[in-house]
């Protein structure tokens, strides 16, 4: 009895309420415009469809060429990179290459001497780079071919493993990319590794020149 | 032989990454915009040789950061800028948005990578640093670090949580705690020195500043409590740059 009493005073407390929030919500409504509003408009959001299409951002691939080691000649080089386009401007883009450096004339000349040991002479570098395509273009290739190319500057941080010890390196660099197709891309790249070395006595900066020719896919 | 093996991984990357980089769905949209300029590369210097008007429909091929190739009705092929793809329909009328960076972006992203350089104790650092933005003022973030100094070199791996004070602020300062392993390898010439592998912990502040809706650069002092096996503890000082890509 009690439990229904207080249903049908809270009911009628609710309703009462209701009524005049009605009653107060008709008057502003009827005070904003003479007709009111008799339908709800029912509004509902439409969604935002994301297509799917294929991003390609990242540039990866392998280079083979050519690197000066100071004082140790110059030595083939291989390696390979992975690139993330953040724009059409800026990219970040990690190397890693390998070479075997070769004798210094010291060397040579002394008839038996060596300064390093074979594995000592195995040159391996990883940096990590961010890159400016500073000049985009379009090459032609006889009257009918046109292709997206650009010249780039790269500037980057690694460590060079050479003579059994590992070198902070700062890695220069300037190279021209040219994309055959949609996602293939031949590049030509100039860089320079530069270190303190002291392997033959005094400390010095070493400037170690690059040159590679790549291939690379973007996905 | 172990050197040679990133390597490999890397060129089997390529390769795969070539084989993979020839499929693509294409997806059909109606233009919403007054018209589409088709550019004939991915590039705000490229130039435009094809316009498509409202109404017509294109299919969008492939994307490169803000450039989205696209055939047209004809067969014409080119590259359209994510801007004017904003307003777009699909052929039953459902709205289709290319989404791209937003002013929003710079609280709203959820992951950040970055590449740092500075000195640890005088050698020098280079860093992969990764977050995740739990919250707009809270990261979690972890990094990897090559030190390579005159009489030693190592490694420092941590992990650690940040707070951002203002991250809607253009220059914002951050305080960050984290612990790790810091591994220091004395160079060779150095008498009777040993490797060696210590945890560490660190506290540290910095201030980050946005360059663009994805770009931050941070500046960052950390000071690390090295926890050596010898009677005292350690302290070394870290002051890193960084540049720092989020999405």
């Amino acid at each position: 009895m009690d439990r229904r009493l207080h249903v049908l005073l809270l009911t009628g407390v609710a309703l009462a309420g209701d009524a005049a929030a009605a009653a107060a919500a008709q008057e502003a409504a009827a005070a904003a415009t003479e007709t009111p509003q008799v339908v709800e408009p029912q509004v509902k959001r439409r969604e935002i469809e994301r297509p799917a299409i294929d991003t390609e951002n990242f540039e990866a691939g392998a280079f083979l060429g050519t690197l000066s080691i100071e004082d140790f000649g110059a030595s083939f080089v291989y390696g390979a990179t992975i690139a993330y386009h953040f724009t059409e401007d800026l990219f970040a883009e990690a190397t890693i290459g390998t070479a075997k450096a070769g004798r210094t004339s010291y060397e040579d000349l002394s008839g038996s001497v060596d300064l390093l040991t074979d594995d000592g002479r195995q040159f391996t570098h990883y940096d990590l780079s961010l890159g400016w395509n500073a000049l985009p273009g379009e090459a032609f290739f006889g009257g009918k071919r046109a292709m997206p190319s650009a010249l780039y500057f790269t500037l980057g941080a690694g460590s060079t493993r050479f003579a059994d010890d590992d070198f902070f390196t700062v890695a220069l660099g300037a190279g021209y990319r040219l994309l055959v197709n949609d996602w293939l891309a031949v590049r030509l790249d100039a860089r320079d590794l530069i270190f303190d070395s002291d392997l033959l006595g005094d400390s010095k900066v070493t400037q170690n020149l690059q040159f590679t020719f790549g291939l690379t896919a973007f996905f | 032989m172990i050197r040679r093996l990133p390597i490999a991984v890397l060129l089997t990357a390529a390769l795969l990454a070539a084989t993979a980089a020839g499929a693509a769905s294409p997806a059909r949209v109606v233009v919403q915009d007054p018209y589409l300029e088709f550019r004939s590369g991915p590039g705000r210097g490229y130039p435009v040789f094809h316009v498509v008007d409202r109404g017509q429909s294109v299919e969008l091929m492939r994307r490169r950061t803000d450039w989205i190739k696209v055939r047209g009705d004809g067969g014409e092929e080119g590259w359209v800028n994510r801007s004017q793809l904003e307003r777009t329909l699909t052929p039953e009328g459902e709205l289709v948005a290319v989404p791209g960076p937003a002013p929003e972006s710079r609280t709203a992203h959820r992951w950040e990578a970055g590449l740092a350089t500075g000195d640890l104790d005088g050698a020098n650092v280079v860093a992969a640093q990764a977050a995740w933005a739990m919250t707009p003022t809270l990261l979690a973030r972890g990094d990897v670090s090559q030190l390579l100094g005159d009489y030693s070199d190592g490694w420092l791996v941590t992990a650690g949580i940040a707070h951002v004070f203002m991250p809607q602020w253009r220059v914002s300062p951050f305080i960050g705690i984290g612990g790790g392993v810091l591994r220091i390898e004395p160079k060779a010439t150095l008498v009777k020195a040993e490797d060696r592998t210590d945890e560490t912990a660190y506290a540290g502040a910095g201030l980050r500043g946005y360059l663009t809706n994805r770009f931050l650069l941070q500046a960052e002092y950390r000071s690390y409590v090295v926890f050596t096996e010898r009677d005292d503890n350690e302290e070394i000082d870290e002051w890193t740059v960084a540049f720092t890509y989020f999405f």
